[in-house]
């Protein structure tokens, strides 16, 4: 007989660690990590087969405000982190979490190959267009004429577009979320974590400390128009004339997911420590 | 089928319930949901060393938790099984962004009316429309209870001290401005 009892049903709650978030009050990530719960707990996963990595940067904690496994790595390399383990583990499910500094700046270049790669990880960010952390620094979502004591007059310089640089460069899943809407964004991210392949999905969260005037995004997102589409062409054009407060799925494609690994090794570890034996 | 109602204070439409499991499951995934937000609030306000908006907050989630174990006790559910919200967020739940972290407890009351107004519009509303009698006199009965919450939260206000005009003033604040 199976003495074994019965498990209790798995809720946002299971997903949260005890420990309690650092963030400012007010601040769209609490909102995000609401949302994740949710969407883990849709999902149904057993929280010790998630890992959560994350880079450096105010969102970039989330991790250990999570009960799944966590890796709090290096500054921009998440992505690269996560591709590893995602190879060495494809038993797991993988999520990536960071903001819009540590993604597009410093981990830029992971970035366009994490997407080039398609391997089967969800990438969240969270972007506030600030580095929240460091005081205020304009980051590259920043819009040009965002004057600050840090940037007087603004950068001047043109925004990168995540989103259009996610599909030219192979992300397989691309949406875009806001942190007000936590259901919603829930919804989302549970539709991320089943897309098989790179899942990219920004979710505009207000730094209610350095961008106060963020608190008006509520009135400025929308539901995007349009319907998911798997056309790469059509989902560039809609890309191309986006103004950045579009909410939903994007981009839902059907490339073929990075093998995780060959189907023969080519060599054994006992092998290679042979070569190197006295 | 009734059709689709606008949530009370929003501007999302939903279908209302059909009958009073899912009337009864819809209320306690709001409950549950503003006991949530509020317990984080509380969190949040420990953390920025606000004790007394904390406080106020984590009464506020004992609250809504046994507003949420009475729907539950009432429909003899023994586990809070979670169930998709028509919502992107409840009528009850505070928003993320509505806190400070230099707030004063009368802004937390300010917050909490408000959010307790809004839940019983709404279960008024969804009395007013639904067809269900079973759904109507349990609506009736939520809206009468959040009328309490309501009242309560205006005489906790009433003897909140008002906030000074520069309650916001930080002198070694996160932000510099000119």
């Amino acid at each position: 007989m199976n003495d074994v009892a019965p498990c209790a049903p798995r809720t946002a709650q299971t997903y949260k660690s005890a420990y309690k978030p650092i963030w400012c009050p007010g601040c769209g990530d609490y909102s995000v990590l609401s949302s994740v719960t949710k969407a883990l707990a849709m999902l149904d996963l057993p929280p010790e087969d998630v890992v959560v990595v994350s880079g450096i940067g105010c969102s970039s904690r989330i991790p250990a405000y999570t009960n799944c496994y966590g890796f709090h790595g290096v500054h921009g390399r998440s992505l690269a982190a996560a591709t590893g383990l995602k190879v060495a583990r494809p038993d797991l499910t993988v999520l990536v979490a960071g903001g819009d500094g540590d993604g597009y700046s410093i981990g830029g270049n992971h970035f366009l190959h994490a997407c080039r790669r398609n391997v089967d990880l969800t990438y969240i960010v969270m972007d506030n267009h600030v580095y929240g952390m460091t005081k205020g620094q304009p980051s590259p979502t920043t819009e040009p004429d965002w004057d600050s004591k840090l940037s007087p007059g603004g950068t001047k310089l043109r925004v990168f577009h995540p989103l259009v640089v996610a599909l030219a460069s192979g992300a397989n899943f691309i949406a875009r979320a806001f942190s007000g809407d936590p259901n919603g964004t829930a919804d989302i991210l549970a539709q991320a974590i089943r897309h098989p392949g790179f899942s990219f999905v920004e979710i505009l969260s207000p730094c209610v400390t350095f961008r106060p005037e963020q608190r008006e995004w509520k009135t400025q997102v929308r539901p995007a128009p349009v319907e998911p589409t798997t056309d790469a062409s059509r989902a560039a054009r809609r890309l191309m004339t986006d103004d950045g407060f579009n909410i939903g799925v994007l981009y839902a494609g059907d490339r073929p997911v990075c093998p995780l690994a060959p189907a023969e090794p080519r060599s054994r570890v006992e092998d290679l420590e042979a070569e190197f034996a006295l | 089928m009734n059709a689709a109602m606008q949530a009370a204070g929003t501007t999302i439409e939903y279908e209302p319930p059909r009958n009073l499991a899912e009337f009864m499951s819809l209320a306690l995934a709001m409950e549950s949901e503003a006991a949530q937000r509020y317990a984080e609030l509380a969190d949040a306000m420990e953390m920025a060393n606000n004790v007394e908006v904390a406080e106020l907050f984590r009464r506020m989630a004992n609250i809504e938790t046994g507003h949420a174990r009475a729907v539950m006790a009432q429909m003899h559910w023994r586990e809070y099984v979670p169930r998709g919200s028509p919502f992107s967020e409840g009528p009850e739940t505070p928003g993320e962004d509505a806190v400070h972290y230099l707030m004063q407890p009368y802004h937390a009351l300010e917050l909490a009316l408000a959010c307790e107004e809004r839940a019983e519009r709404f279960y008024a509303d969804l009395a007013a429309a639904v067809e269900d009698a079973e759904v109507r006199e349990a609506a009736r009965g939520l809206e009468a209870e959040e009328r309490e919450h309501v009242a309560l939260v205006r005489a906790w206000l009433a003897r909140a001290e008002k906030p000074a005009e520069n309650w916001a003033d930080d002198p070694d604040p996160p932000r510099y401005v000119d």
